[in-house]
């Protein structure tokens, strides 16, 4: 029996079958459509927090207070011992040459008004070097002044939102706004960004960094931001900015610097491994759909008893009879793979045109193991009942038994 | 030639023994017709099915065109039915979703026969039953007649030595029973052996020869009256 009989006599008797063949293929189908859409969408997570932080730019140091537990992994803020200072940013300035800029950051909560007008908004309190650090633009008006670090000025920069909340269609330059109990005068307005970093950067108010620290009454920075000249150099500086700041806090490491490298190589972990979990969900159901194979070839294979028999009397040894009904499974089983792989892309093309920030593309290898799976499957599941269906007594078949 | 010798098969079932044949010794010459009759139970169905390769003997010789088939592996015994052997059985067993001559060219496709060779072996089995103009219709649009004369062609179209027809009118009406009983008197007359089971005396004394089982052993053994 040539491989095209074959087929064409397995695909003869799946046809006789409408209904049963139908929703076997579906139940393969759901199986390896599942682990396609959602290893996708487990992907597109990655894939958005990556683009986040490669937003960021490669050559970013983020120096935050307190010591993490472990290295490289994300980190875990223990309580604070001492604070990050505006000293300590101006002797890491001073100290470490690699650092080409460096923006001190302070953030806070408070109520903004002008006028009758008022909104609770994020302020962060930075300087000049925010803007290159962090990849923003200025809209209108200017950025910062350059001023000392520790001589704060009554100025802001808004956000577009808090422009178009505050201040309607009015020109907000040189506009008087009060920051909690605070006056700042409206400088500039940031061009529109979006959301970076979990925080809408249309919606902030930015102020020099030691102006936010006397409204918010704090004694320690958020963060420090530095820029490296260069990747290469990221690991040297790193070294040299704790070296740095350990002498400075009496000897102790009590602050955590991560890079984007590591930030994100933690996300990939935690990400990659939800993938691989939603992938581990989806196979179950593909080992339903196996089941499901198994059992329909079983009840196939009892209902076609006599033709079985029929078979061996015209001549079929066992192998070949083996061979059909395994055939009969692959078949199914292939149709049900192809089915799925069809919708897991079609759902996850619609998926990343409905969430566009959403990169939602199912991983090569998800698509090749759920399709060699599910054909696997049909062998494996197709085993079981193509044998009993080889061992027939060739008079018993006949007969029906 | 069909050499049977001191054959005998049993059946276990629970704890006891059914002995379906009985030291059958046995010798039917290329191109007879032997007719096996006897009672329900007297191990017709049985002995046919071992001439057929269907089944092997519990003890004793079956020597096949001078070659011992009783004790083949389970391969080489379908290779001796595919060749040699065309079963016609009382309930046709046609395919029901094959058309007449898909379940014609059936031997042939599971023999490894290439699809040109089949075609035409097809149209000329069929025509030898007369059923060229039915070739597309599928068994539930066939009458009964029409089906068994499916099932001989398919049982003849890979050129056996043997045809073994067991009870093939016993689901025919008189009319079509004696068309199909010309049509395998017909197949033997060039040259076909042909064994066939039947409770009518009618079908049976028109055979060569008549064999009376009575409970698995040979009662008779002789020319019809
Ligand atoms: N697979 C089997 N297991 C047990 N006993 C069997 C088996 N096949 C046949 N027999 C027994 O062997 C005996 C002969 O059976 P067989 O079918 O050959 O009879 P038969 O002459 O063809 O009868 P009928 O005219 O009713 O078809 C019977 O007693 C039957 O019960
Ligand atoms: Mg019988």
């Amino acid at each position: 029996m040539n491989a095209l009989d074959l087929l064409r006599f397995a695909w003869g008797a799946l046809k006789g079958h409408r209904l049963r063949t139908a929703l076997t293929l579906l139940g393969m189908a759901i199986g390896v459509g599942a682990v396609i859409l959602l290893t996708a969408l487990g992907e597109g997570a990655r894939g958005y927090v990556t683009n986040e932080f490669m937003a960021l730019g490669s050559n970013l140091l983020i120096v935050l207070p307190g010591k993490t537990e472990t290295t490289g992994n994300a980190p875990i803020l223990g309580g604070t011992t001492r604070p990050l200072t505006l000293e300590d940013c101006e002797a890491i300035t001073r100290r470490v040459p690699r650092v080409r800029r460096l923006a001190p950051l302070s953030v806070g909560s408070a109520r903004v008004g002008y006028r009758e007008r008022r909104r609770q908004v994020t302020v962060l309190g930075s300087t000049p070097e925010l803007l290159p650090v962090r990849h923003l633009q200025i809209g209108i008006g200017r950025f910062l002044p350059d001023v000392e670090l520790d001589r704060g000025a009554p100025v802001a920069v808004i956000g577009r939102t808090v422009q178009s909340e505050l201040f309607g269609s009015e020109n907000p330059l040189g506009q008087p706004i009060r920051i909690g109990d605070w006056r700042f005068r409206v400088v500039g307005v940031m061009a529109a960004k979006g959301q970076s970093l979990g925080l809408n950067m249309d919606d902030v108010v930015i102020v020099p960094v030691s102006s936010a620290l006397r409204l918010f009454n704090q004694p320690s920075l958020f963060r420090i931001l530095i820029e490296v000249g260069a990747h290469s150099e990221i690991d040297a500086a790193r070294r040299e900015v704790m070296t740095v700041l350990k002498e400075r806090h009496d000897g102790e490491e009590d602050v955590t610097v991560l890079t984007q490298d590591s930030v994100l190589g933690a996300f990939n972990r935690i990400l990659g491994a939800l993938t691989l979990a939603l992938a581990g969900i989806a196979a179950i159901s593909l080992s339903v759909a196996g089941i499901g194979i198994m059992n329909v070839m079983l009840v196939s294979v009892s209902e076609r008893t006599p033709e079985v028999g029929l078979l061996k009397a015209l001549g079929a040894p066992p192998r070949q009879i083996l061979r059909v009904f395994l055939v009969e499974a692959v078949l199914l089983s292939a149709a049900g793979g192809l089915l799925g792989l069809l919708t897991g892309y079609v759902g996850s093309v619609i998926l990343s045109q409905t969430f566009p920030a959403l990169p939602a593309h199912p991983p090569t290898w998800a698509v090749i193991s759920a399709l060699a799976v599910s054909l696997a499957a049909g062998a494996l599941f197709g085993v079981l009942p193509a044998r009993r269906a080889a061992r027939l007594d060739p008079v018993l078949a006949l007969a029906g038994r | 030639m069909i050499e049977l010798r001191g054959l005998s098969r049993h059946f276990q079932v629970g704890d006891q023994v059914v002995r379906a044949l009985q030291d059958i010794n046995l010798a039917i010459p290329d191109g007879d017709y032997l007719a096996l009759m006897g009672p329900s139970g007297s191990g017709k169905s049985t002995l046919l099915h071992i001439l057929g390769c269907l089944d092997r003997p519990t003890t004793g010789r079956y020597v096949l065109d001078g070659r011992e088939v009783g004790s083949l592996p389970e391969d080489e015994l379908a290779e001796v039915r595919s060749r040699k052997i065309g079963f016609v059985f009382q309930f046709f067993h046609l395919i029901p979703r094959l058309t007449a001559a898909e379940n014609v060219e059936l031997p042939m496709v599971l023999a490894g026969i290439p699809p040109a060779e089949r075609r035409e072996r097809v149209a000329k089995a069929l025509r030898a039953v007369g059923l060229t103009d039915r070739a597309a219709h599928r068994p539930d649009q066939l009458s009964g007649g029409q089906r068994q004369r499916v099932a001989i062609a398919r049982a003849t179209v890979m050129g056996p030595s043997i045809l073994l027809a067991d009870e093939p009118t016993g689901n025919l009406d008189r009319a079509s029973g004696h068309e199909i009983i010309e049509l395998i008197e017909r197949m033997n007359r060039e040259g076909l052996t042909l064994v066939v089971v039947t409770h009518d005396p009618e079908i049976g004394g028109r055979a060569r020869r008549i064999l009376k089982l009575v409970d698995g052993r040979i009662s008779s053994d002789g020319k019809a009256a």
